[in-house]
């Protein structure tokens, strides 16, 4: 029972990263409607920029709050840029450009950084006060994810922009005509996934080490979580994340032995759509003929 | 097709064919390879190009096909050409059986649903339970079949006529089904699904066959390509396969046979262009390309062609039309 | 009388110069009086281009050679491509090197499988697959393939020297290991399983596995510690490894930690890991490593460290790779140098199997290059060494030839 116990959080801690990203996805994909497949990697940029800051002398708030600001910026100014150009082409070839990014942002980041890990550190006490089994900045980095969670939600509910930004993304002629700026509500929810990508980086890097291939299996899991707790449900997205993190650890522990975990992860997490297409929490869709 | 087209055609295969006795023996299997990926590319724009199912994992099919091709030939001693038809057979259930489940998932989860499809396809492949069979982690080397009744070929320059003659009969087949009924229903169903069914199109039956059949493609392309390589292992087969497959569509042109060649064209060469280009960052110069294309092709090659040929023909017809008629309003 | 004299003078003189000058030129494809053409392929992209920083070390090496004059009298060519450890890639990439750009041998191909994708071939060509890079046990098999030779410590061999020590020092062991589920794992794990022979199937208690696109082995640490394993072999790569020596410690957990020599840098692994978390950690050498104290003085790492600021600056000096990448080039280096003229494929790797307690200076000292006809592993030796907190301290002695 103990052994479980401890699998069961670890798997809180691995989740709590999952969920972190997994509210980029959802935020991109509440501005957009397109998962974007390079906010992991682009996650992992910001949070070398985080790095060479700190590296720099800056202390660690400064370095993050500026670092958070940066992601912005690169966000907008990559969608104004690179997404602008295709906005009218084909769903898929948006898609290409994606992987396009993906593939750019990790080989040059390889190419500056070299592959060696590096150490980021924690804004958290080093000493455990969750007990052993989890660090201080597992839980600490869970509290940040969950603060994250609730401004978005806030954001989505209760603002006007975010308003905007939802019916710009769903409906872009009819938001044109009540006089919303679609082409900026695109730029910002960019912007802001960015940002969100950039805060989950310097949470994930403490614990997996920074390396610029730090997020392509992270980004795997975020997807399936997000889409299992609903795509368009900040909420969801996070109790996905943490779904998947338990059911990885459990699967791998107890169940079927790591070689197989992933694959029956995924499986279940498939079978959980198959059966509510939208997820937990999502919102069903109803398509008007 | 038109007579013109016809003739071109012609004239394609015709050079398809005399290639080998121009150019060296590493450009031959390099062709090999393209005609390898032109199927491949085919099957998946049958399923995402032409149905709208998107698929982001079918290197999971050519890996099966591959490993096929693999077990049979080294474990039971089939002759090469006959692992063909059954790699395919086995594709065919796999694609059908994996796209009945994904009849429920649009979009962004049937992506998912695919996605995982490919990500774990390996973890499989690698499994200890399995190794009698897939050799595990290190793989297995199958033979390079030589030319059969002593034709005075190499075994290389004979492989490539083998892929071209299975290519060939395989793209006439695809344009055979994409252009009757059933093309025209997969079309259907992706552009207005709801109103497909309304018609009566059995929209289960014609997805869940379009994924049997692609999966089909594909795994034919995989079998062929494990000849061509005579090797495979898990490592051959990752994520990035089916990554690349899907830029391959989509650069050489969705919902477009010729579209498979381009596309096979670009994922077989632009690579080492890259990699000629620099040594420090090739995959930053691929994408840098991939970027490029589609900005200045979002419909592909086979698009971008479609609309050069349309514009020539316009102006043949403008031009042609004598000054001072009545010009119809346009 | 005199006129004639000086060419016969001319004549003998040349006839009795030094055998090498004298000998026959001959050349295979790749060989010429102006260069020798060497082709490599590396992963430059993909999931494994960490490695990728071999290829350029390799290429900074000769590009200093070549400054300093060449190997007698020839300039090396060395071509690289990039192959992104995808073996059909691989295939193409050697076919390549071998059929258009007519090189003389390949040297130091990266990765099982790829080397495995394209072994048959380059034997079936008789082109020398040269000192690959990588610690497979399969490359040393001169009677079925005798144009392939390894080159570093095999990972089998490894793996049975710390069973080895297990079954000496602590007979009554529950061992715990933690693999990467690929050949390089896999193989290591056969190397332990061997060495304890019999008892294996007692003494094992677990072995749990990670693919590399997990993002940490935290699980996994946890299922060995819950197993009741007090001794642990940790066979991962440098992230894993970090990761696995920090929890393992954070959790309580204190067995008889052997590490893989794959993860034994201490900028790479232990630093990031914590020292402090890492002593006691027992492993294998045979490289010097640049970040540790024990070399800081070093005549060799210092000029290993002039040669990367001079030829590879963006390259990084805490990489052990780049050590490992310096010292294979050297070898190969030596290989060349004995051939003189005679640079046929046969020639190349008759000389390569006769290296004779060759050592290069970033070799930790003892370690010699030793091959023959029978013997195509060129590195068996290694030492054992244990993590005081600062340095590795060695003990024991130079084990294997």
């Amino acid at each position: 029972m103990d052994a479980f116990l401890h699998q069961v959080i670890a798997g809180l801690a691995t989740g709590g990263i999952y969920a972190s990203l997994a509210l980029a996805l959802v935020m991109i994909y509440q501005a957009t409607h397109l998962v974007n497949f390079a906010q992991g990697e682009m996650a992992m940029f910001s949070t070398y920029m985080a790095w060479t800051l700190i590296n720099a002398g800056m202390p660690y708030w400064p370095a993050f709050l500026l670092t958070v600001a940066f992601s912005f910026v690169l966000g907008v100014l990559i969608e104004r840029i690179i997404i602008r150009p295709v906005e009218n082409a084909p769903v898929l070839a948006v898609v290409v450009v994606f992987i396009a990014l993906l593939v750019i942002l990790n080989s040059v980041t390889g190419w500056i950084y070299t592959y060696t890990i590096k150490t980021f550190p924690s804004p958290f006490p080093a000493e455990p006060i969750f007990g052993k089994y989890v660090t201080s900045h597992g839980g600490g980095a869970i509290g940040v994810t969950l603060v994250v969670l609730l401004l978005l939600y806030a954001f989505f509910r209760f603002t006007t922009l975010g308003l905007a930004m939802r019916a710009a993304a769903q409906n872009p002629e009819s938001a044109r005509l009540v006089g919303i700026r679609v082409g900026w509500m695109l730029a910002l929810g960019w912007g802001l996934a960015a940002a969100i990508g950039g805060v989950a980086g310097m949470m994930i890097a403490p614990i997996v080490y920074l390396d610029p291939n730090m997020m392509g299996g992270i980004l795997l899991y975020a997807f399936a979580a997000a889409l299992v707790g609903g795509i368009d449900n900040p909420g969801g997205a996070v109790f996905g994340g943490f779904l998947v993190g338990v059911l990885e650890n459990v699967l791998g522990a107890f169940v079927i032995g790591n070689e197989l975990k992933l694959a029956v992860a995924l499986a279940l997490i498939i079978g959980v759509l198959v059966v509510r297409p939208s997820g937990f929490f999502g919102k069903v869709l109803v398509t008007r003929v | 097709m038109s007579r013109k087209a016809l003739i071109g055609l012609a004239v394609l295969i015709l050079a398809a064919c005399a290639l080998p006795f121009f150019v060296s023996n590493y450009r031959t299997f390099q062709f090999t390879l393209v005609l390898v990926y032109a199927v491949a590319l085919l099957g998946l724009n049958m399923l995402t190009g032409y149905n709208g199912q998107i698929s982001l994992g079918h290197g999971a099919f050519y890996a099966v096909g591959a490993y096929c091709t693999a077990i049979l030939m080294d474990r039971f001693g089939v002759p090469y050409w006959a692992t063909l038809p059954i790699a395919g057979a086995v594709c065919l259930g796999a694609g059908f059986l994996f796209g009945l489940p994904a009849l429920r998932l649009e979009g962004l989860y049937l992506a998912l649903a695919t996605f995982a499809l490919g990500v774990s396809l390996p973890q499989l492949l690698k499994y200890d339970r399995l190794e009698k069979w897939t050799g595990g982690v290190q793989g297995i080397v199958i033979n390079k079949p030589d030319p059969p009744f002593g034709l005075p070929l190499n075994a290389d320059q004979w492989l490539y006529f083998f892929t071209l003659a299975v290519a060939i009969l395989m793209f006439v087949l695809a344009w055979n089904l994409l252009r009757g009924r059933v093309g025209r229903a997969m079309a259907a169903i992706r552009d207005q699904h709801v109103a497909a069914e309304a018609m009566g199109v059995d929209s289960a039956m014609v997805k869940s066959l379009t994924f049997g059949v692609s999966a089909l493609y594909t795994g034919v392309a995989g079998s062929l390509g494990a000849i061509a390589v005579q090797f495979v292992a898990p490592d051959s087969f990752n994520i990035f396969l089916s990554i690349v497959f899907l830029v391959g569509i989509v650069v050489g042109g969705l919902a477009s046979i010729s579209g498979a060649v381009y596309g096979a064209l670009f994922i077989q060469f632009v690579p080492n262009i890259a990699d000629e280009i620099s040594k420090a960052a090739p995959w930053a110069i691929f994408g840098v390309f991939l970027i490029v294309f589609v900005y200045l092709m979002p419909m592909g090659v086979a698009g971008a062609i479609r609309m050069l040929l349309a514009y020539l023909a316009r102006r043949g017809q403008n031009s042609s039309v004598p000054a001072g008629s009545a010009r119809p309003s346009s | 009388m005199k006129p004639k004299l000086v060419p016969i003078a001319a004549l003998l003189a040349a006839a009795l110069a030094s055998p090498a000058a004298l000998a026959q030129k001959k050349y295979d494809p790749g060989a010429s009086d102006t260069e020798i053409r060497i082709g490599n392929t590396n992963p430059y992209s993909g999931p494994a281009s960490a490695y990728g920083t071999i290829g350029k070390t390799i290429a900074a090496y000769f590009k200093m050679v070549n400054e300093a004059g060449g190997i007698n009298g020839r300039k090396v060519n060395f071509i690289t491509y990039d192959d992104s450890y995808s073996p059909p890639k691989t295939v193409e990439m050697a076919r390549k090197l071998v059929e258009q750009d007519e090189v003389l041998m390949l040297f130091q191909t990266l990765g099982t499988p790829p080397n495995t994708a394209i072994h048959k071939y380059m034997n079936s060509k008789k082109v020398p697959q040269s000192f690959v890079a990588t610690g497979a046990t399969k490359w040393n098999d001169p009677r079925n393939f005798p144009w392939t030779i390894g080159w570093q410590p095999n990972y089998q061999t490894e793996g049975q020297i710390y069973a080895q020590y297990i079954l000496k020092h602590k007979p009554d062991a529950k061992i715990g290991i933690l693999y990467q589920n690929d050949d390089y794992g896999k193989d290591y794990l056969k190397g332990m399983h061997d060495g304890l022979g019999a008892k294996a199937k007692t003494m094992i208690v677990k072995e749990v596995s990670y693919e590399v696109s997990d993002p940490t082995v935290d699980s996994q640490i946890v299922q060995l510690q819950a197993s009741g394993a007090d001794t642990f072999f940790n066979v991962t790569t440098p992230k894993f490894a970090a990761q696995a020596i920090r929890k393992a410690y954070d959790i309580g957990w204190k067995p008889l930690h052997f590490l893989n020599n794959v993860s034994v840098s201490i900028a790479t692994v232990l630093q990031p890991a914590g020292l402090e978390k890492s002593v006691g950690l027992i492993s294998t050498a045979y490289l010097k490593d640049p970040t540790d104290k024990e070399w800081a003085n070093d005549a060799a790492v210092k000029k290993w460290e002039a040669f990367m600021k001079k030829y590879y600056p963006e390259g990084s000096l805490i990489d052990p790779s780049n050590v490992y990448a310096y010292t294979v080039a050297s070898t190969l280096h030596q290989v060349l140098k004995q051939a003189g003229n005679n640079l046929t494929r046969d020639n190349i790797m008759k000389q390569a199997a006769s290296l004779k307690g060759f050592a290069v200076d970033t070799l930790i000292p003892g370690i010699k290059i030793n091959t023959a006809q029978n013997d195509f592993a060129p590195i068996e030796s290694v030492q054992l060494m244990r993590f005081g907190g600062t340095s590795w301290v060695r003990f024991g002695e130079v084990m294997g030839r």
